[in-house]
Protein backbone atom coordinates (compact mmCIF):
# COMPACT_ATOMS: atom_id res chain seq x y z
CA UNK A 1 0.00 0.00 0.00
CA UNK A 2 1.46 3.30 -1.03
CA UNK A 3 1.96 6.13 1.40
CA UNK A 4 -0.94 8.62 1.25
CA UNK A 5 0.24 11.90 -0.28
CA UNK A 6 -0.02 14.60 2.29
CA UNK A 7 -0.47 18.31 1.57
CA UNK A 8 3.08 18.87 2.85
CA UNK A 9 4.51 16.40 0.29
CA UNK A 10 2.68 18.16 -2.51
CA UNK A 11 4.08 21.52 -1.46
CA UNK A 12 7.57 20.02 -1.23
CA UNK A 13 7.27 18.61 -4.76
CA UNK A 14 6.05 21.94 -6.06
CA UNK A 15 9.01 23.72 -4.48
CA UNK A 16 11.48 21.26 -6.07
CA UNK A 17 9.78 21.74 -9.42
CA UNK A 18 10.07 25.50 -9.16
CA UNK A 19 13.81 25.21 -8.45
CA UNK A 20 14.21 22.95 -11.46
CA UNK A 21 12.39 25.37 -13.74
CA UNK A 22 14.27 28.49 -12.62
CA UNK A 23 17.70 27.52 -14.00
CA UNK A 24 16.01 26.46 -17.25
CA UNK A 25 14.51 29.92 -17.57
CA UNK A 26 17.84 31.64 -17.05
CA UNK A 27 19.41 29.39 -19.69
CA UNK A 28 17.14 30.65 -22.44
CA UNK A 29 17.62 34.33 -21.53
CA UNK A 30 18.86 36.27 -24.61
CA UNK A 31 22.42 36.90 -23.48
CA UNK A 32 23.64 35.81 -20.06
CA UNK A 33 26.75 37.38 -18.58
CA UNK A 34 29.68 35.01 -18.91
CA UNK A 35 30.79 33.78 -15.49
CA UNK A 36 33.75 35.78 -14.19
CA UNK A 37 37.07 34.11 -14.83
CA UNK A 38 36.02 32.31 -18.00
CA UNK A 39 37.21 33.43 -21.41
CA UNK A 40 35.38 34.14 -24.64
CA UNK A 41 34.22 30.88 -26.18
CA UNK A 42 34.25 29.64 -29.76
CA UNK A 43 30.74 28.33 -29.06
CA UNK A 44 29.56 31.91 -29.63
CA UNK A 45 29.72 33.94 -32.82
CA UNK A 46 28.44 37.41 -32.07
CA UNK A 47 26.90 39.28 -34.95
CA UNK A 48 24.46 41.93 -36.05
CA UNK A 49 21.55 41.97 -38.45
CA UNK A 50 20.78 45.44 -39.79
CA UNK A 51 17.52 46.12 -41.59
CA UNK A 52 18.35 49.09 -43.84
CA UNK A 53 14.68 49.65 -44.70
CA UNK A 54 14.27 50.86 -41.10
CA UNK A 55 17.40 53.03 -41.14
CA UNK A 56 16.72 56.75 -41.73
CA UNK A 57 19.26 58.83 -43.66
CA UNK A 58 19.17 61.66 -41.12
CA UNK A 59 19.41 59.49 -38.01
CA UNK A 60 22.80 59.17 -36.31
CA UNK A 61 21.65 57.61 -33.02
CA UNK A 62 24.05 54.66 -33.37
CA UNK A 63 27.02 56.85 -34.25
CA UNK A 64 26.35 59.24 -31.35
CA UNK A 65 25.84 56.41 -28.86
CA UNK A 66 29.11 54.82 -30.00
CA UNK A 67 31.04 58.05 -29.50
CA UNK A 68 29.61 58.47 -26.00
CA UNK A 69 30.13 54.85 -24.99
CA UNK A 70 33.69 54.64 -26.28
CA UNK A 71 34.76 58.18 -25.37
CA UNK A 72 35.62 59.16 -28.95
CA UNK A 73 36.44 62.83 -28.97
CA UNK A 74 37.31 64.47 -32.25
CA UNK A 75 39.00 67.61 -33.45
CA UNK A 76 36.41 68.48 -36.09
CA UNK A 77 38.58 66.81 -38.71
CA UNK A 78 36.28 64.28 -40.38
CA UNK A 79 39.10 62.80 -42.47
CA UNK A 80 41.20 61.75 -39.49
CA UNK A 81 38.92 61.73 -36.43
CA UNK A 82 38.26 58.25 -35.07
CA UNK A 83 35.02 56.65 -36.12
CA UNK A 84 33.88 53.17 -35.15
CA UNK A 85 30.59 53.45 -37.06
CA UNK A 86 29.76 55.72 -39.97
CA UNK A 87 26.51 56.21 -41.79
CA UNK A 88 26.78 55.51 -45.52
CA UNK A 89 24.12 56.87 -47.88
CA UNK A 90 23.90 54.96 -51.14
CA UNK A 91 21.89 55.55 -54.31
CA UNK A 92 21.11 53.03 -57.03
CA UNK A 93 22.04 54.99 -60.20
CA UNK A 94 19.63 52.94 -62.32
CA UNK A 95 16.52 53.41 -60.20
CA UNK A 96 17.41 56.38 -58.03
CA UNK A 97 16.53 54.34 -54.92
CA UNK A 98 18.33 55.79 -51.91
CA UNK A 99 19.02 54.21 -48.60
CA UNK A 100 21.23 54.65 -45.59
CA UNK A 101 23.13 52.10 -43.54
CA UNK A 102 25.57 52.03 -40.65
CA UNK A 103 28.94 50.46 -41.44
CA UNK A 104 31.32 49.38 -38.70
CA UNK A 105 33.98 46.69 -38.26
CA UNK A 106 32.36 43.65 -39.85
CA UNK A 107 34.10 41.23 -37.44
CA UNK A 108 35.15 38.93 -40.27
CA UNK A 109 35.69 35.22 -39.69
CA UNK A 110 38.77 35.58 -41.92
CA UNK A 111 39.89 39.12 -41.10
CA UNK A 112 42.41 40.63 -43.55
CA UNK A 113 43.58 43.05 -40.82
CA UNK A 114 44.74 40.08 -38.73
CA UNK A 115 46.47 38.50 -41.73
CA UNK A 116 48.61 41.55 -42.44
CA UNK A 117 49.44 42.72 -38.89
CA UNK A 118 53.22 42.46 -38.43
CA UNK A 119 53.11 42.33 -34.60
CA UNK A 120 50.02 40.24 -33.85
CA UNK A 121 48.23 43.25 -32.38
CA UNK A 122 45.30 42.80 -34.74
CA UNK A 123 43.57 39.73 -33.40
CA UNK A 124 40.35 37.77 -33.38
CA UNK A 125 38.87 36.63 -30.09
CA UNK A 126 37.51 33.07 -29.72
CA UNK A 127 33.96 34.39 -30.05
CA UNK A 128 34.77 36.09 -33.36
CA UNK A 129 35.22 39.68 -32.14
CA UNK A 130 38.09 41.35 -33.99
CA UNK A 131 40.17 43.64 -31.78
CA UNK A 132 43.39 45.64 -31.72
CA UNK A 133 45.72 44.77 -28.84
CA UNK A 134 47.02 48.28 -28.34
CA UNK A 135 49.69 47.04 -25.96
CA UNK A 136 51.60 45.74 -28.97
CA UNK A 137 50.22 47.88 -31.82
CA UNK A 138 53.05 49.88 -33.38
CA UNK A 139 50.74 52.12 -35.41
CA UNK A 140 51.95 50.99 -38.85
CA UNK A 141 48.39 51.20 -40.22
CA UNK A 142 48.83 48.20 -42.50
CA UNK A 143 45.47 46.88 -41.19
CA UNK A 144 43.78 50.11 -42.24
CA UNK A 145 45.01 49.51 -45.78
CA UNK A 146 43.94 45.85 -45.70
CA UNK A 147 40.40 46.40 -44.37
CA UNK A 148 37.90 46.33 -47.25
CA UNK A 149 35.33 48.14 -45.08
CA UNK A 150 37.37 51.21 -44.09
CA UNK A 151 36.50 50.30 -40.53
CA UNK A 152 39.68 51.31 -38.73
CA UNK A 153 40.94 54.65 -37.50
CA UNK A 154 44.30 55.91 -36.32
CA UNK A 155 44.72 58.13 -33.27
CA UNK A 156 46.83 61.13 -34.23
CA UNK A 157 46.67 63.16 -31.02
CA UNK A 158 47.41 62.65 -27.33
CA UNK A 159 44.24 61.57 -25.56
CA UNK A 160 42.81 62.34 -22.15
CA UNK A 161 39.50 61.58 -20.46
CA UNK A 162 39.22 58.07 -21.92
CA UNK A 163 36.45 55.73 -20.81
CA UNK A 164 37.66 52.98 -18.45
CA UNK A 165 36.13 50.35 -20.76
CA UNK A 166 37.85 51.65 -23.89
CA UNK A 167 41.49 52.56 -23.32
CA UNK A 168 42.83 54.46 -26.35
CA UNK A 169 45.94 56.50 -27.02
CA UNK A 170 48.02 58.25 -29.63
CA UNK A 171 49.84 56.13 -32.18
CA UNK A 172 47.49 53.14 -32.19
CA UNK A 173 44.88 51.90 -34.61
CA UNK A 174 41.39 51.29 -33.28
CA UNK A 175 37.98 50.15 -34.46
CA UNK A 176 34.60 48.88 -33.30
CA UNK A 177 34.98 46.28 -30.54
CA UNK A 178 31.33 45.21 -30.88
CA UNK A 179 31.25 46.59 -27.30
CA UNK A 180 33.11 43.50 -26.07
CA UNK A 181 33.00 44.93 -22.53
CA UNK A 182 29.20 44.99 -22.65
CA UNK A 183 28.92 41.57 -24.30
CA UNK A 184 31.16 40.06 -21.59
CA UNK A 185 28.78 41.51 -19.01
CA UNK A 186 25.76 40.01 -20.78
CA UNK A 187 24.69 43.20 -22.54
CA UNK A 188 24.46 44.29 -26.13
CA UNK A 189 26.36 46.91 -28.13
CA UNK A 190 25.60 50.58 -27.39
CA UNK A 191 24.60 51.24 -31.04
CA UNK A 192 21.97 48.50 -30.97
CA UNK A 193 20.59 49.78 -27.69
CA UNK A 194 20.31 53.38 -28.92
CA UNK A 195 18.84 52.31 -32.29
CA UNK A 196 16.05 50.57 -30.40
CA UNK A 197 15.53 53.56 -28.10
CA UNK A 198 16.07 56.62 -30.35
CA UNK A 199 15.98 55.11 -33.84
CA UNK A 200 13.69 52.62 -35.50
CA UNK A 201 15.14 49.40 -34.10
CA UNK A 202 16.94 48.56 -37.32
CA UNK A 203 19.72 46.63 -35.55
CA UNK A 204 19.54 43.19 -33.98
CA UNK A 205 22.38 41.73 -31.94
CA UNK A 206 22.80 38.07 -31.14
CA UNK A 207 24.71 34.82 -31.32
CA UNK A 208 24.88 33.44 -34.87
CA UNK A 209 26.05 30.08 -33.48
CA UNK A 210 22.97 29.64 -31.31
CA UNK A 211 20.18 28.19 -33.50
CA UNK A 212 17.55 29.40 -31.01
CA UNK A 213 18.63 33.05 -31.06
CA UNK A 214 16.44 35.63 -32.77
CA UNK A 215 19.27 36.60 -35.14
CA UNK A 216 19.89 32.98 -36.22
CA UNK A 217 16.19 32.42 -36.74
CA UNK A 218 15.90 35.48 -38.95
CA UNK A 219 19.12 34.81 -40.87
CA UNK A 220 17.91 31.28 -41.65
CA UNK A 221 14.42 32.31 -42.74
CA UNK A 222 14.84 35.76 -44.32
CA UNK A 223 17.03 37.07 -47.16
CA UNK A 224 20.15 38.74 -45.78
CA UNK A 225 23.37 39.87 -47.40
CA UNK A 226 26.88 40.82 -46.42
CA UNK A 227 28.85 43.72 -47.86
CA UNK A 228 31.42 42.51 -50.38
CA UNK A 229 30.53 38.87 -49.74
CA UNK A 230 32.61 38.11 -52.86
CA UNK A 231 35.80 38.70 -50.85
CA UNK A 232 35.06 35.61 -48.76
CA UNK A 233 36.06 37.21 -45.45
CA UNK A 234 32.75 36.07 -43.91
CA UNK A 235 31.62 39.11 -41.92
CA UNK A 236 29.43 38.72 -38.83
CA UNK A 237 27.44 41.82 -39.76
CA UNK A 238 24.50 41.05 -42.03
CA UNK A 239 22.25 43.50 -43.81
CA UNK A 240 18.76 43.41 -45.22
CA UNK A 241 17.54 45.64 -48.04
CA UNK A 242 20.82 46.38 -49.78
CA UNK B 1 102.45 71.82 -4.86
CA UNK B 2 100.51 69.97 -7.56
CA UNK B 3 100.59 66.90 -5.36
CA UNK B 4 99.01 68.82 -2.50
CA UNK B 5 96.26 70.16 -4.78
CA UNK B 6 95.50 66.66 -6.00
CA UNK B 7 95.24 65.36 -2.43
CA UNK B 8 92.95 68.24 -1.45
CA UNK B 9 90.74 67.57 -4.47
CA UNK B 10 90.58 63.87 -3.68
CA UNK B 11 89.62 64.63 -0.09
CA UNK B 12 86.87 67.01 -1.21
CA UNK B 13 85.50 64.47 -3.69
CA UNK B 14 85.64 61.80 -1.01
CA UNK B 15 83.63 64.02 1.31
CA UNK B 16 81.05 64.58 -1.40
CA UNK B 17 80.72 60.81 -1.92
CA UNK B 18 80.33 60.21 1.79
CA UNK B 19 77.75 62.98 2.07
CA UNK B 20 75.52 61.90 -0.80
CA UNK B 21 74.38 58.47 0.52
CA UNK B 22 73.48 60.13 3.80
CA UNK B 23 71.26 62.61 1.95
CA UNK B 24 69.58 59.80 0.02
CA UNK B 25 68.96 57.80 3.16
CA UNK B 26 67.28 60.80 4.76
CA UNK B 27 65.00 61.28 1.73
CA UNK B 28 64.32 57.53 1.70
CA UNK B 29 63.01 57.63 5.23
CA UNK B 30 60.48 60.27 4.19
CA UNK B 31 59.57 58.52 0.93
CA UNK B 32 56.98 59.76 -1.49
CA UNK B 33 53.74 61.05 -0.01
CA UNK B 34 50.40 60.34 -1.62
CA UNK B 35 46.69 60.18 -0.69
CA UNK B 36 45.47 57.05 1.14
CA UNK B 37 43.38 54.61 -0.90
CA UNK B 38 39.76 53.91 -0.10
CA UNK B 39 39.21 50.36 1.13
CA UNK B 40 41.75 47.54 1.29
CA UNK B 41 43.98 46.31 -1.52
CA UNK B 42 43.60 42.97 -3.34
CA UNK B 43 47.03 41.93 -2.04
CA UNK B 44 49.37 42.96 0.76
CA UNK B 45 51.18 46.26 0.13
CA UNK B 46 54.68 44.73 0.00
CA UNK B 47 53.67 42.29 -2.76
CA UNK B 48 51.86 45.00 -4.69
CA UNK B 49 54.84 47.35 -4.46
CA UNK B 50 57.19 44.70 -5.81
CA UNK B 51 54.98 42.96 -8.39
CA UNK B 52 52.06 45.17 -9.47
CA UNK B 53 53.48 45.65 -12.97
CA UNK B 54 53.93 41.88 -13.47
CA UNK B 55 50.37 41.23 -12.32
CA UNK B 56 49.01 43.86 -14.68
CA UNK B 57 51.07 42.71 -17.68
CA UNK B 58 49.65 39.19 -17.42
CA UNK B 59 46.19 40.45 -16.65
CA UNK B 60 46.03 42.69 -19.72
CA UNK B 61 46.61 39.76 -22.08
CA UNK B 62 44.04 37.59 -20.33
CA UNK B 63 41.41 40.30 -20.46
CA UNK B 64 41.97 41.61 -23.95
CA UNK B 65 42.98 38.52 -25.90
CA UNK B 66 41.06 35.80 -24.04
CA UNK B 67 38.17 37.93 -22.81
CA UNK B 68 38.54 36.79 -19.17
CA UNK B 69 36.91 39.32 -16.87
CA UNK B 70 36.74 39.71 -13.12
CA UNK B 71 40.30 38.59 -12.34
CA UNK B 72 42.00 39.55 -9.08
CA UNK B 73 44.25 42.24 -10.56
CA UNK B 74 42.74 44.94 -12.73
CA UNK B 75 44.03 48.39 -13.60
CA UNK B 76 40.46 49.65 -13.59
CA UNK B 77 40.10 48.53 -9.96
CA UNK B 78 43.45 50.16 -9.06
CA UNK B 79 42.15 53.48 -10.38
CA UNK B 80 38.77 53.04 -8.69
CA UNK B 81 40.35 52.83 -5.22
CA UNK B 82 43.40 55.02 -5.67
CA UNK B 83 41.95 58.09 -7.38
CA UNK B 84 41.28 60.76 -4.78
CA UNK B 85 38.50 63.30 -4.92
CA UNK B 86 39.14 67.03 -5.20
CA UNK B 87 37.37 69.67 -3.12
CA UNK B 88 34.89 70.24 -5.97
CA UNK B 89 33.88 66.56 -5.81
CA UNK B 90 35.61 65.64 -9.07
CA UNK B 91 38.06 62.71 -9.12
CA UNK B 92 41.74 63.62 -9.46
CA UNK B 93 43.68 61.64 -12.13
CA UNK B 94 45.97 59.04 -10.52
CA UNK B 95 48.83 60.23 -12.74
CA UNK B 96 48.57 63.87 -11.64
CA UNK B 97 51.58 65.16 -9.64
CA UNK B 98 51.45 64.03 -6.00
CA UNK B 99 48.76 61.43 -6.65
CA UNK B 100 49.06 57.72 -5.87
CA UNK B 101 50.64 56.40 -9.08
CA UNK B 102 52.61 59.49 -10.04
CA UNK B 103 54.21 60.24 -6.66
CA UNK B 104 55.91 56.82 -6.40
CA UNK B 105 56.89 56.68 -10.05
CA UNK B 106 58.39 60.17 -9.86
CA UNK B 107 60.29 59.11 -6.73
CA UNK B 108 61.58 55.95 -8.44
CA UNK B 109 62.16 57.80 -11.75
CA UNK B 110 59.96 55.35 -13.68
CA UNK B 111 57.73 56.52 -16.51
CA UNK B 112 54.17 55.14 -16.47
CA UNK B 113 52.93 54.23 -19.92
CA UNK B 114 49.56 52.88 -18.76
CA UNK B 115 47.84 56.23 -18.70
CA UNK B 116 48.61 57.35 -22.23
CA UNK B 117 45.66 55.05 -23.06
CA UNK B 118 43.96 53.97 -19.83
CA UNK B 119 41.46 56.10 -17.92
CA UNK B 120 42.99 57.93 -14.96
CA UNK B 121 39.74 58.49 -13.08
CA UNK B 122 37.04 55.99 -12.08
CA UNK B 123 33.95 55.47 -14.19
CA UNK B 124 31.45 58.13 -13.15
CA UNK B 125 27.89 57.15 -12.33
CA UNK B 126 26.34 58.96 -15.30
CA UNK B 127 28.78 57.37 -17.75
CA UNK B 128 27.84 53.82 -16.75
CA UNK B 129 25.76 51.92 -19.31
Amino acid sequence: MSQPTSRRDLLKAAAIGAVAIAPGLTLIAPAAARPLGTGASAANRWGLLIDTSKCDAGCTACVDACKTEMGLTGHDRPLTDSQYIRKVDVTDPASGHRHSLPVMCQHCAKPPCVDVCPTGASMKRADGIVLVDRHICIGCRYCMMACPYKARSFIHEDQSGQKPDNPRGKGCVESCTLCAHRIDAGGQPACVESCAKDGRAAMLFGDLNDPNSEISRRVSTEATSRIRADLGVEPAIRYQGI
Amino acid sequence: MNMLRAVMLALLLGLAFVASPVATAQAGEAGPSFPKAQGSCVDDPATMRRHHFDFLTHQRDDTLRAGIRGAKYSLKECVTCHASTAANGKPVPVNAPGQFCQSCHAYAAVTIDCFSCHATTPQTAEAKP
